[in-house]
Formats: structure tokens, C-alpha cells, sequence
């Protein structure tokens, strides 16, 4: 503000020289340079499409995909239209996405708590463990996994059998799950109940707390009603206890769930590799409550699950959160090396397409756009969650 | 008086043996509670048992020459190593110029290991980046000095994986600094174009862009124009890097005092001279640990071109283990290049740990 006064006071200032209007020059200069590029780029995406008779739009998504998809979420077939091919592999990024994030927060917490042990072996090992996994290109790590899963494990015939009912070959892992019947359904919602009866126990017990000083054990309680109430329903319905066990039929076995190797070998790279760097912000955010709090906290004369609960986590998750969901992002993103060992999620369906249609720009377009909604979301969510942990200051 | 303590403490009691040497370290460190115990003795079985039957795998029971035969023995099969090792290295680079990507490799990392030392940051060694850099490429590549021309489609292996790095990381820097300006300046169509090209890289995962690279890129040319393979990667790698060494930047930038560019406004420098000779030069030394990072990152993310079918080192080695005689040692070759990438990346998050250390001035 002061420079623009004195230049406008000035007389002699040329031009060139005045700050502002310099900054309009080079704003309108860039915008042109960018419109330039743009159009450039545009024409000869155009002409090129014509040449090679490439159609534009979307209007491909409702078109037969005619491709298989070897595992799904929802009903496909390979008469099926795009569109549906493409939410398949929304489903199973998802599905990968979810089930990774939640295995790589506990192995994670464990290692990083491992990681700050007094125990000389124990440190070593989770020390190991994070500058291994760390340093190892993840797409290697998968490789070497499906290798592992493919390569070194039996055929069904000669299928490893560690427990009854489950086998691990290299048709992957299966194992007996109960036959459905309809307790289960009720159990499903026996626990949704038991959820929103603890939500609101946790409040009450709070409120008593504050009120009257005397704590009510909501952890204890918690855990009893989340076991008890699905038990309850499962003693009233009959209690079915029938399990679907697979059986060799041929070359393969039938029944039960079926893991396969492409899911695992993805699943188990993505978290072993993620969980190092969880690790190393487990230990960042440990470390960072300083000591005197645990001591100041055992001098008030809490105990040590209420240290943990109330003094340590607090502090440290606000350290921990935003690194800890740009890793969860990271592992979304890196779930996108399926398409090298052929799980069919978002990526490897788009890139099918692309092959099939030619609509390159399109599928592209599409895999930024279904990334891009995971991490704004999730960029969302944290500054969502920055404003409501900020520190207080007065 | 002093003599008179002396004759007192005469008789000197020694710690408890079972608190000082050896005994008194795995008391401290591993038995110190029956939790601790539990656990020590829990990990020491698991790795009993785990790397006994690892070693035995891996050294004993193995074969390591060339041309014996594997499929007899229970061991690591170590020959598809030393039967292969210039396939994966170098790809498909002429085997007898081999001295060349050598020669090159060597020079990269000696110029690397004097790096190290930031006693040696210099002009000097700055130049000696760029003629070495020069001599690489003049090494690889051929054509002049009697040296025979090697197609760049033929780099493979390791070369590919440095080239991809290195280059990509030196391209990268710059690009990501004018990025970090600009979304530091106070030109709103600038800094709007900035946000978005950092927002939009960071969002979308590098595959994305390696499938633009592989099937839209060519599409933007004109007519006739086309680009090689390696190059179109390249500049996909150096995109993605630059939106996360911009923001890497951006952190060092918004860590300089106020006062340092008041400083400079009241010496009259105008920003480009504030940029260059007061707030670049101490903002970048803020940000070079977490540049490491993005090295590292950049260097083990360059494996992902396998997925748009270039010969990188992952690639060399799969395509020697499709063939029917090496096929089903894949533990042996990956285990071979992960320690490779392993070596490469230790040695730089080590140097960046030792640099934050020393640039730690306790601020």
C-alpha cells in the first residue's frame, strides 16, 4: 500500500516501473501464455482425434463393456455397460482403501509404540522394521507379495491347512464362514443398537461425572454390551451354528470366502509399507507430550489408563491426526499399483477402457476425478478437524 | 581435609554385579519387568525360528554360480543373479560398451558422496555438477568422440531408474520453487494458477499421470511430431515432482522472519533481487532435509514406469524372470534389487537425518 502512494505521488515514475500496474502486465502476460498453451494443445488434441476417428464424451459409459472383472463388489457381468464396469473398480478401491487404512492404523500404533519401548530387542526390531519397509519402492513390495502368493505357496490339491477350514494355496486364502441364515441379520443390527445405546451412556456418564464427580466404568460397560446384545439375539434365534467349509471339488475349492492372491499380495503391501511411515508419526506424536504431563498427571493421582486417556492421547493425537490422514491418503493413491498385479479397482478398470474405447483424455479425466474427490474430501475433513482441536489460546 | 576423605572411603563398594557389564545391559534392556520378559522371550523365538531357516535359505543351502542348476537344490537360487546381472542393470544397453553406464554411474556417485559434505558447497562443485551431468549424457548416449551412438530406447535398468530420478529432480527444483512463489505472491491470477496445479498434482496419484504421459501426451502433439517414451515419463515424473517440492518450498518460505523482507525492502532490492539474495538462499537451506525426502520418494517412485512398460530396474528383472528357465525365482530377484533400492534410499534418509542435526541450530 505505502509503495503504490509514493509512486502515485511521484510524477517522474515511469510506466514500467510502477509496481501495480507491473503486476497487471504480468498477470494478464501469464494469462495469455496459459490461454495460448491451452488452446495449442486443445487444436491439436482435436485434430488428432478426427485423424484417428476417436470419439469425444462420456457417452462411451453406456456403451457394453464386454470385459470380465475378476472380483466385484456388486453383480457384473461382462454384458454390462461401462459405467457399471467403472463403479466395480470404485467398489473394490474402496474396499482395499478401507479395509488397508484400518490394518495399517494398528499395525502402525504398534510399531511406533514398539518403536519407543525401553525393551532393547523390541526397539530393534520395530526400528528394523520401519527403515526396511520405508525404503523399499512399494510397487516392489507388491510384486513381491503376488510372487510370494503365486509362486512359493501350493497348488489347492496340496493347499496349507493351519487351522480346520482354512486353506491358504495360490488360488489365495479360504476359509468356512457360517451359512447364512437370518440371526445373523438381527445380530448386525443388535450391534448398531448396542452403538447408539453406548453413544448415549457415554454422554450420560459424562454429564454424572461433572455433576457428581463419580466416574462410571463406560469401557467395561462398552464392550459388554457390543458382545452381549448380538449374543443375546443369537441364543433367541436358535443358535445356528452351521458353517459353510470349503471343500476341493476339482481343481479348486468351492464354498466359503475366497481371498484372492491379487487382493492379499495388494492388501498386505500396501499396509506393510504404510504402517512404517504410521509408525514414525505414532512415535513424532508420543514424543511430542512433553514428561512433565505424564508426571504431573500421576501427581494429581490419576491413574495410568486415565494418563494414557486423558492427558497423553489428547495431546498427541493433535499431533498425530494430520500426518496420519495424509498417509491414509497416500495409501488410496498407492492402491492405484493394482492394475501391475491385476486387481481390478478404479485405475485397472479405467486403464481397460481406455484400451478398448481409445478415449484416453476421458479415462484419464475420470482417474483424476475420483482421486482428486478422495483427497479434497479428506483435506476437507482435516481442516474441519484443525479448527475444532486448535489450541485454545488466551 | 581432602586426605582424610580419602582414608574414609577407603573401602569402595562396587555396584552390585548383577546392575554393571553384560549381566546389568540385558537386565536394563530386556528382562527388566515379567511383561518385558515375556515379550523378549516371545520376539527371540519368533526370530529363532524365522531367520534360522532364512539364513539356511539364503546362504547355505544356495547356489550362487552362474548356469548351476537350482531347481535341485532347497536354497536361494542366487544364479539368476549372476547370470543376469547385465540384463538387470543395464537393460538392453550394447553389453560391450558396458564401461560406459559404469564410468557414468561412478562419477554420479562420487560426485554424490563429495555432496555429502556441505563443507565442499561451492561454485565450484556446482560446475563440476554440470559438466559431469554433461560428460553422463555424452557417456550414455554416444555419438561424438568416436563414441558409438546408443539409442535412448535402449537405456535400461539402473540407468533408466537414475536418469529418471536425477533428471527428474534437477528439472523439478526450479519448477517447484517459481511454484511456491507463486503461490506465495499477492498476484491473484498467479497464485490461483499456482494452487491449482500444486492441489491438483498432490490429488492424483503418479499413475495417473504416467497413463497421460503414455496415452494423452501424444494426442497434444501436432501432426507428425512425436516424442519418445522415456521422455514423455520424464516429464510426467518432473510435473508430480515439482508440485511436491513446491510445497516443500512453500514451508521454508513461510518459516522466514517478516523482518528479512522488510530488510531487504528498506535496502531498496526489488523482488526478484530480495528473492534471489536474501530470502531463497536461507529459506532453501531451512528446506533441505525435507528435499531428501522428496528424492527418496522421487527415486522409489520412478519404479512405477514398469506400469507404462518402460525397462526400469523392475522391469529388467521381470522380464528375465519370464523366461522358462529362471521362472518361479522371483524371492531371489526382488530380494536382489530391493537391496539396491534399500542401499540407495538408506544412505539418503540417513544424510537427510545428519543434515537436520547439523541445521538444527536450536531455534
Amino acid at each position: 500500500m505505502n509503495k503504490a502512494k509514493i509512486n502515485n505521488n511521484s510524477e517522474d515514475i515511469s510506466f514500467w516501473y510502477d509496481p501495480d500496474k507491473r503486476s497487471i502486465l504480468y498477470q494478464i502476460g501469464s494469462a495469455c501464455l496459459f490461454a495460448f498453451v491451452a488452446w495449442y494443445l486443445v487444436s491439436n488434441t482435436m485434430a488428432n482425434l478426427e485423424r484417428q476417428s476417436i470419439a469425444t464424451g462420456f457417452g462411451f459409459l453406456n456403451n457394453e463393456a464386454a470385459f470380465e472383472i475378476g472380483e466385484s463388489l456388486i453383480e457384473y457381468s461382462a454384458a454390462d455397460r461401462y459405467a457399471r464396469a467403472l463403479s466395480v473398480g470404485f467398489l473394490n478401491t474402496l474396499l482395499v482403501s478401507f479395509i488397508g487404512v484400518i490394518l495399517t492404523v494398528i499395525l502402525g500404533t504398534f510399531i511406533g509404540v514398539a518403536r519407543l519401548s525401553k525393551n532393547w530387542l523390541i526397539n530393534k526390531c520395530a526400528a528394523i522394521y520401519i527403515e526396511l519397509f520405508q525404503d523399499i519402492p512399494v510397487l516392489l513390495q507388491l510384486f513381491f507379495w503376488y510372487a510370494f502368493f503365486y509362486e512359493m505357496l501350493p497348488s489347492p490339491r496340496d493347499a496349507l491347512s493351519p487351522v480346520k477350514g482354512l486353506f491358504l494355496c495360490n488360488r489365495g486364502l479360504i476359509f468356512g464362514i457360517p451359512q447364512s441364515h437370518p440371526v445373523y441379520k438381527y445380530m448386525a443390527i443388535a450391534v448398531i443398537i448396542a452403538v447408539i445405546v453406548i453413544f448415549f451412556l457415554k454422554k450420560w456418564a459424562k454429564k454424572r461425572q461433572d455433576f457428581t464427580g463419580k466416574a462410571f466404568p463406560v469401557f467395561f460397560t462398552s464392550i459388554f454390551l457390543l458382545i452381549g446384545f448380538p449374543f443375546i439375539c443369537w441364543l433367541f434365534g436358535g443358535t445356528p451354528t452351521d458353517m459353510n467349509i470349503p471343500v476341493l471339488k476339482g481343481f479348486n475349492f468351492k464354498g466359503g470366502l475366497t481371498i484372492s492372491p491379487e487382493f492379499a499380495a495388494l492388501l498386505l503391501g500396501l499396509v506393510l509399507y504404510t504402517a512404517a511411515f504410521v509408525a514414525e508419526v505414532v512415535r513424532a506424536g508420543i514424543q511430542s507430550v512433553n514428561r512433565g504431563q505424564t508426571e504431573a498427571a500421576k501427581a494429581v493421582g490419576l491413574k495410568s489408563g486415565q494418563v494414557l486417556n486423558l492427558i497423553i492421547l489428547p495431546q498427541a493425537l493433535r499431533v498425530i491426526i494430520p500426518p496420519l490422514t495424509s498417509q491414509m491418503l497416500n495409501l488410496t493413491k498407492n492402491s492405484s499399483l493394482a492394475v501391475a498385479i491385476g486387481y481390478p479397482d478404479f485405475v485397472s478398470v479405467a486403464g481397460t477402457a481406455i484400451n478398448q474405447t481409445g478415449q484416453a483424455i476421458e479415462g484419464v479425466m475420470l482417474i483424476m476425478v475420483v482421486y482428486l474427490i478422495f483427497s479434497l474430501s479428506t483435506s476437507a475433513f482435516m481442516n474441519w478437524y484443525n479448527t475444532k482441536m486448535a489450541l485454545v489460546e488466551r | 581435609m581432602e586426605s582424610n576423605l580419602k582414608n574414609e572411603n577407603k573401602i569402595i563398594i562396587k555396584p552390585p554385579r548383577s546392575s554393571v557389564g553384560i549381566l546389568g545391559w540385558v537386565r536394563e534392556n530386556l528382562f527388566s519387568s515379567p511383561f518385558n520378559t515375556v515379550l523378549t522371550l516371545i520376539i527371540a523365538t519368533i526370530l529363532w525360528f524365522s531367520i534360522i531357516p532364512f539364513l539356511q535359505w539364503a546362504f547355505i543351502d544356495s547356489c550362487w554360480l552362474p548356469d548351476s542348476n537350482c531347481r535341485e537344490t532347497n536354497g536361494a537360487c542366487w544364479s539368476v543373479i549372476s547370470s543376469n546381472y547385465k540384463i538387470i542393470l543395464f537393460g538392453f544397453y550394447p553389453q560391450n560398451i558396458l564401461w560406459r553406464p559404469i564410468t557414468a554411474i561412478i562419477l554420479l556417485v562420487s560426485l554424490l558422496i563429495i555432496s555429502r559434505n556441505r563443507n565442499y558447497w561451492n561454485k565450484i562443485l556446482g560446475y563440476s555438477w554440470i559438466i559431469s551431468l554433461v560428460i553422463m549424457g555424452i557417456l550414455l548416449k554416444g555419438g561424438i568422440f568416436g563414441l558409438e551412438p546408443v539409442d535412448i530406447e535402449k537405456w535400461g535398468g539402473i540407468i533408466l531408474t537414475l536418469l529418471l530420478s536425477v533428471f527428474g529432480l534437477t528439472a523439478a527444483y526450479p519448477l517447484g520453487i517459481l511454484l511456491a512463489l507463486g503461490r506465495q505472491s499477492k498476484m491473484p491470477v498467479i497464485k490461483t494458477f499456482s494452487v491449482f496445479y500444486i492441489e491438483l498434482i498432490r490429488g492424483v496419484p503418479l499413475i495417473s499421470l504416467l497413463f497421460m504421459s503414455s496415452v494423452v501426451f501424444p494426442l497434444f502433439l501436432p501432426e507428425g511430431v512425436s516424442i519418445n517414451g522415456i521422455l514423455r515419463a520424464q516429464v510426467a515424473i518432473i510435473i508430480f515432482t515439482a508440485a511436491y517440492i513446491a510445497e516443500v518450498v512453500r514451508g521454508g518460505l513461510q518459516g522466514m522472519n517478516k523482518g528479512q523482507f522488510e530488510a531487504a525492502d528498506s535496502l531498496g532490492l526489488n523482488y526478484s533481487k530480495t528473492m534471489r539474495l536474501i530470502i531463497l538462499p536461507q529459506a532453501l537451506k531451512i528446506v533441505i532435509p525435507p528435499s531428501v525426502s522428496v528424492l527418496i520418494s522421487a527415486f522409489k517412485d520412478t519404479s512405477l514406469v514398469v506400469i507404462i512398460g518402460l525397462y526400469d530396474l523392475l522391469k529388467t528383472t521381470q522380464s528375465t524372470l519370464s523366461e522358462p528357465k529362471w521362472m518361479g525365482f522371483s524371492a531371489e530377484a526382488y530380494i536382489f534389487i530391493a537391496i539396491i533400492y534399500f542401499v540407495c534410499c538408506f544412505f539418503m534418509s540417513n544424510y537427510s537425518r545428519k543434515l537436520e542435526k547439523e541445521l538444527d541450530t536450536g531455534l
